[in-house]
């Protein structure tokens, strides 16, 4: 089962609940981490391990040929993205505005726009017990994060790893990237406050998820600031509330530190017990 | 006209608070825009009225019209994103997934798929409370034209400035170093990082950066929640020393920023003598 841990406002605590929610798992499960907020990934900074794989992730973007081009000028009005410019005797490709749509390529009338592979990010494996861990890390500069999200995924599909649970850290927001994340997992749980930007940004999130028709669990972090507006949101429309993790400085603390909640607040670590019972309960439903 | 834009990488930093006390505090010498367009909360302090509302429509979507449709498949085929399907023996796109760049369009024999113009969200020109111009927006569901509508909503803000003879515009930018926060660095005079002293916060203040030099823009930091970790907050001090960003204030972890957001006012509003000092000091520190 996938479970996507997303928010529509930043820093809400879907990386605190996804390095803690899966490590703690993984105490008696098989899991699978992935960090799919490829812009900042912070989970590694919580989980450690040993290194399986690191790869360069690419993506094919055209390439032009000076030699066998003629100067037609038709690429530059197919390419919807503005990735191909013509100057006076030649063609400029702007890889990072390039969706990798092959059109230009495959419709040149003398192929002089092969494509070839251009760097994305880089992509990480590594292991620790029961718990199989992914990251990718979208380099600087390089505008989409949703074909390293989507390659990231392709490879770990392909892994075939046999899990009873798939934890997926998904990026803030309620546009392309997190639509991506969402729209693979089979289930989202969404991480918010109790304060209007939460309640504001996480009304957007649901109206996001529910447009794509997938099941919602809504937990409620820092519980303690602002007030019970989000509660009454939840209640009006129907929202199981999963788990409410109180506002605690020594929670802030630990976080800063870059170390794991769970194993030092019980209170904490009894939140996640309710979380996991009821992705039992769902998987018990499906 | 001088933009400042306000980002920090990571989320949850304080970003619109600070963008709001700016704004609160110099008033009518700034228009405000928000350009975290996919969570914008700035209007839950400004409480804007909207003046005008625009539809904002950027890229396409293809559409097959199956009367004429051959069944030829060359659509899928070339389809690099499983944009098309076949449902009850006709061919259709999905249009979650069909990211507009026309090559099925192009190739279909018969001509029966039409590009159709996508609307990507809505963009506000409003006045806030105390009566100055802001421009918002909204993004449609799962939109990717994200950095187009930054762009935008940029563009309506500078028009405004100039138009109005106002010199500033105060820009609060979304969390993250892609489309949408290059769109909002792209053009900007001064660039203010909101950051917090855990290793998450150090870590994307470090990659927010490595972007924002791209664009040679000069930058200033702003510290909060400072005293939560001693040794980060030194860090991150040396962070800035060594690579020349501005410290623009250090402030210690205050819950006047949840009491301020929950009341729907700005820090300057919930404490004119206390954040007003703070927050003049960083603005002449950017000025």
């Amino acid at each position: 089962m996938k479970i996507a841990i997303a928010s529509g406002k930043g820093g809400t605590g879907k990386t605190t609940l996804s390095a803690n929610l899966a490590h703690y798992a993984a105490q008696t499960k098989n899991i699978t981490l992935v960090d799919l907020d490829v812009e900042e990934p912070n989970n590694n900074i919580f989980i450690q391990g040993n290194e399986i794989e690191k790869l360069d992730v690419f993506r094919p973007v055209p390439v032009w040929n000076k030699d066998a081009c003629i100067l037609c000028g038709k690429c530059t009005k197919w390419c919807k993205f503005s990735a191909l410019l013509q100057l006076i005797d030649e063609i400029l490709v702007l890889p990072e505005l390039c969706h990798s749509c092959y059109a230009c390529s495959e419709l040149c009338p003398v192929n002089a726009l092969p494509m070839q592979d251009w760097p994305l990010g880089v992509y990480n494996h590594l292991k620790e017990g029961n718990l199989d861990f992914f990251y990718s890390k979208l380099n600087i500069g390089v505008e989409q994060a949703v074909p390293l999200i989507a390659k990231t995924l392709k490879n770990i599909e392909e892994l075939e790893l046999d899990k009873e649970l798939e934890i997926w850290d998904s990026p803030p927001g309620t546009s392309c990237s997190m639509l991506e994340v969402v729209k693979n997992a089979d289930f989202v749980i969404l991480v918010s406050e109790p304060t209007p930007f939460g309640l504001f940004d996480l009304t957007l999130a649901v109206e996001s998820v529910r447009h794509i028709n997938k099941p919602v669990g809504i937990v409620v972090n820092r519980y303690g600031i602002g007030n019970d507006e989000i509660f009454k949101y939840c209640e009006k429309e129907g929202l199981p509330i999963w788990a409410t993790i109180p506002n605690k400085r020594e929670i802030a603390v630990l976080y800063s530190k870059g170390e794991l909640i769970y194993p030092h607040i019980p209170e904490f670590r009894a939140e996640l017990d309710k979380i996991l019972d009821n992705i039992e309960k769902i998987r018990g439903e499906q | 006209m001088k933009e400042i834009v306000i980002i920090s990488g990571k989320g949850g930093t304080g970003k619109t608070s600070v963008a709001a006390a700016l704004a609160t505090l110099v008033k009518n010498q700034a228009v405000v825009a928000d350009c975290d367009v996919d969570a914008p909360d700035l209007h839950l302090v400004l409480s804007p009225t909207i003046k005008k509302r625009e539809d904002f429509y950027s890229g396409v979507k293809a559409v097959i019209h199956t009367d004429k449709c051959t069944h030829c498949n060359l659509c899928k085929e070339k389809c690099r994103f499983d944009a098309i399907e076949i449902v009850e023996g006709k061919y259709r796109v999905i249009p979650l997934e069909c990211e507009g760049c026309g090559y099925c369009s192009y190739i279909c024999p018969v001509e029966t798929i039409e590009l159709v113009d996508e609307k990507v969200g809505e963009c506000y020109i409003s006045e806030t409370h105390y009566g100055s111009p802001m421009v918002h927006s909204q993004l449609g569901i799962g939109a990717d034209n994200s950095g187009k509508l930054v762009a935008k909503v940029k563009k309506e803000a500078k028009q405004l400035a100039t138009e109005k003879g106002i010199e500033y515009v105060i820009v609060d930018g979304s969390p993250g170093i892609g489309c949408p926060v290059i769109a909002s660095l792209s053009g900007a005079d001064y660039v203010v990082f909101v950051t917090e002293p855990t290793l998450s916060g150090l870590s994307d203040l470090k990659r927010v950066w490595e972007l924002t030099n791209k664009f040679q823009i000069p930058a200033g930091c702003i510290i909060n929640k400072a005293d939560l970790n001693q040794e980060v907050n030194n860090s991150i001090e040396e962070f800035l020393q060594v690579e020349g960003i501005d410290r623009l204030a250090t402030i210690n972890y205050d819950t006047d920023f949840q009491s301020a957001i929950t009341s729907g006012i700005s820090l300057i509003e919930h404490d004119r003598t206390k954040w007003g000092k703070v927050f003049s000091e960083i603005w002449n520190k950017i000025n």
